[in-house]
């Protein structure tokens, strides 16, 4: 006879459910916690990053900051019912330039108008140099300041001039993507294509798909028959080639990238064994060209096809070949119908790998490529450190980063990303 | 007891050693100079930064690039400037000091000249920028391999885009300016002429035009080291260059490379001080000392630029290794200066942004 009741129990400790539960969160806690710096680590210096470059792609704050009064007055003009804008437009201009002249502001607003307009950075520039030593405070030397900007150059009296004015005056802008995508704002603010001249990065995004697609396609040529190799083999040749593939990957890119040019250049070992061998007369290019890109590109990334290809085909059960062969099928049809079938998620697993890597390549086309064969991520690298047009280059990222978001997508949907194996 | 001695045995080593290492980067200044490597920066660090350390125990650190306001500007805009002295197009310095980028001049620290005439009158006129000071004059000129074309030599402009009479690459800087120039002066255009063209967009349509012709045999090169290079390997039969890097080649290397100076671009380059250097005053110290009469006449010892102090010119002498004369290899040499073209800084400083855009589409398509 237990004179405990069942509520003392109840009360004195805590039931099952509760403790589980209690248990469950502690697991979870110490889970987090765990991945909390590397968590931390991803926010910070990956995810932090590109929300700053998406930002960077739009942001527009030059007009906005140093020309308030001309932004304000120049919203008011509509350039399809005027040729020009009015006078107060042009005495806030005139005033607000004195002041960018003085306070040397006057050279980064003139670069970035002149990314929407080639030209007119000489002119801000000459204009704020009549303009520092004329008195804004008083009466405008010409009766009116839309008199006087065009005695300082007849190109105030243009509408083009003033409507870059007008669309570069929000803001947050579109220009840099439809730069990007070679189109720009017309004067009246609709979108046209850009000069002919300036039409490059279609052509550069379509090459960078081409390249990429071209390198994945001689890595899974090149790739899939050592992964068959490595997969086949008796283990102890297997890890031995297995060395050998992975030690070019540890090897460092640059060195890599460089002894291609060494090998692949004019007065290089190819040319010399070709001639030595009496196979050609002339020495023929094979660097700073396409071909050597390719090269290049597909012996970088080789390795990652190969691993996806041959952790897969470890996978699979010779049982089933045996049993073709056996129903009497040949080599040729019992490895087409059979093996090959089997093997290709780490076809699709490599070849997304391989293309994602190729599609953001920067170094290798640079060092042994020429010209013609620079990739989106060279302009990438032009804009951030030469020209500094931070804009377009953070335009051009976007729109990469995109792109590939785009091809992970289609990837899902094809094959489906938890079916990819890596090994 | 001895767990604690041995602690406290580290911990004074330690402090000791930090603090020592703390003494010695305290007591000796520097000054990071940077300027365009190869055999100028040697030609600089022979002449300047030598005499200079051995004169005030200032250390300095030479860095190389490869021209353009970019790296100055990205650094002035960050706050975190590094470089101290840096050496520059005039056409750079004109856009730098527009913008803000670059410190004033206390021009009234130069030195006068031997005989006592003021600086600001022994440097050449328009040598002297509120924001920067010249140290040479040179220019940029094509040179060929002397083996590669027996009888018909190349003689003017016109020949670098004359691939049937002269086959072979050519090689040009990875940049418009100078390559449009000489593009139109190698279409016929007269040097009086070319900015006025090019300040047109028919002007400019024509350049490109000419540089098409050449396009498919053309090897681009950035660094001023990399011509009397892809020369020498047999890359190219002919290269643009800076006419002093050719002169070394040949100097000092006995390459038989000849300079033809029809056409050539000539123009300044300054020493400026990136806004908010860390050492400001030794920078000033420095470029006062590395632009006096006598370092300038030195530094023409060494490599085939005309000093931009007026004083200098009777000073120069014979190459410091080969012994040659220098004075006939000058750019302002009156046998080299028949056709010569002065750059056009203030062109440049306004149209080198769109024409450097137009430029690298052009390369790319």
């Amino acid at each position: 006879m237990s004179n405990i009741s069942i509520s003392d129990t109840v009360s004195k400790e805590l039931p099952l459910k509760t403790k589980l539960r209690k248990a469950e969160r502690r697991n979870k806690m110490r889970a987090y916690s765990l991945i909390l710096p590397l968590g931390a680590f991803i926010l910070i210096f990956f995810i932090a990053p590109i929300i700053n470059v998406l930002v960077l792609s739009v942001d527009n704050p030059l007009l906005v900051d140093n020309f308030p009064k001309t932004v304000k007055s120049i919203s008011q003009w509509n350039p399809t019912i005027d040729e020009l804008p009015a006078e107060n437009v042009y005495a806030a201009f005139a005033a607000e330039m004195k002041k960018a002249a003085k306070e040397k502001t006057i050279g980064r607003i003139a670069t970035r108008l002149n990314y929407d307009k080639g030209g007119i950075r000489s002119l801000m520039t000459k204009t704020a140099r009549k303009m520092k030593r004329m008195d804004v405070t008083q009466a405008p030397p010409k009766g009116t300041w839309q008199k006087t900007l065009l005695k300082i150059d007849k190109r105030w009296g243009k509408q083009e001039f003033w409507a870059t004015i007008k669309n570069a005056s929000k803001p947050l802008t579109a220009g840099y993507f439809l730069a990007a995508i070679d189109k720009k704002y017309d004067n009246d603010g609709s979108i046209i294509d850009a000069p002919d001249f300036k039409q490059i990065y279609l052509i550069v995004f379509w090459r960078t798909v081409w390249i990429s697609a071209l390198v994945t396609l001689t890595s899974v040529l090149l790739g899939y028959p050592v992964s068959f190799l490595l997969a086949n083999m008796p283990l102890r040749y297997s890890n031995l080639l297995m060395i050998l593939v992975l030690l070019p990957f540890w090897t460092s890119l640059l060195v890599r990238t460089t002894a291609w040019i060494v090998v692949l250049q004019t007065q290089g070992v190819l040319n010399d064994l070709l001639i030595f061998l009496g196979l050609i007369n002339d020495r023929i290019q094979l660097i700073y060209n396409r071909f050597g890109v390719i090269v290049a590109m597909t012996h970088i990334l080789l390795p990652f096809m190969i691993l996806p290809i041959y952790s897969v085909m470890k996978n699979i059960s010779p049982d089933y070949v045996r049993a073709a062969r056996s129903l009497g099928a040949n080599q040729w049809t019992s490895f087409w119908k059979v093996y090959f079938p089997q093997s290709v998620p780490g076809i699709g697993a490599g070849g997304l790998l391989v293309f994602i890597l190729a599609l953001g390549y920067y170094i290798t086309p640079a060092l042994v490529g020429g010209p013609r064969d620079q990739m989106a991520s060279y302009f990438i690298a032009f804009h951030t450190n030469s020209s500094l047009n931070w804009g377009l280059a953070a335009a051009l990222g976007t729109i990469l980063l995109f792109g590939v978001l785009a091809v992970y997508w289609v990837y899902d949907k094809l094959v489906g990303i938890d079916n990819m194996k890596l090994g | 007891m001895k767990k604690i001695l041995k602690i406290a045995l580290t911990a004074t080593a330690f402090a000791v050693t930090v603090s020592f290492a703390g003494i010695s980067t305290l007591s000796a200044d520097s000054l990071t100079v940077v300027s365009w490597g190869g055999s100028y920066t040697k030609s600089q660090v022979e002449a300047y930064h030598k005499p200079f350390m051995k004169k005030t125990g200032i250390k300095i650190n030479s860095e190389d690039y490869n021209g353009g306001m970019a790296q100055v500007k990205a650094q002035v805009e960050s706050g975190k400037v590094v470089w101290d002295v840096v050496d520059l197009e005039y056409h750079d310095v004109v856009r730098g000091c527009d913008e803000g980028l670059l410190e004033e001049m206390d021009l009234s620290m130069l030195p006068p000249a031997p005989d006592g005439t003021p600086a600001k009158q022994d440097f050449i006129k328009g040598t002297l920028h509120e924001c920067a000071v010249a140290t040479i004059v040179w220019t940029t000129i094509y040179a060929y391999d002397k083996t590669k074309f027996k009888g018909m030599v190349p003689k003017t402009m016109a020949d670098f885009f004359n691939i049937a009479t002269f086959p072979g690459k050519r090689a040009m800087r990875k940049k418009p300016k100078s390559n449009l120039e000489m593009a139109l002066m190698g279409d016929g255009v007269r040097a009086e002429d070319v900015y006025e063209m090019l300040s047109t967009k028919a002007g400019v349509d024509r350049a490109f035009r000419k540089l098409d012709t050449i396009k498919d045999h053309m090897v681009w090169w950035e660094a001023g080291a990399q011509p009397p290079q892809l020369l020498a390997d047999g890359e190219v039969a002919m290269a643009t260059a800076y006419n002093g890097r050719i002169f070394n080649a040949v100097a000092t290397e006995n390459k038989p490379f000849e300079i033809v100076w029809d056409g050539q671009v000539w123009d300044l380059d300054l020493w400026a001080i990136p806004k908010g250097a860390k050492n400001k005053a030794n920078a000033m110290k420095f470029i006062a000392y590395s632009t006096d009469t006598k370092r300038l006449a030195d530094q023409a010892s060494w490599i085939s630029y005309g000093p931009a102090r007026k004083s200098s010119a009777s000073m120069i002498g014979n190459h410091a290794i080969s012994g040659v004369n220098m004075l006939p290899h000058m750019p302002t040499a009156p046998a080299n200066f028949k056709n010569a073209l002065k750059n056009d800084f203030e062109f440049w400083a306004d149209h080198d942004d769109e024409l450097t855009e137009r430029f690298n589409n052009w390369l790319a398509k």
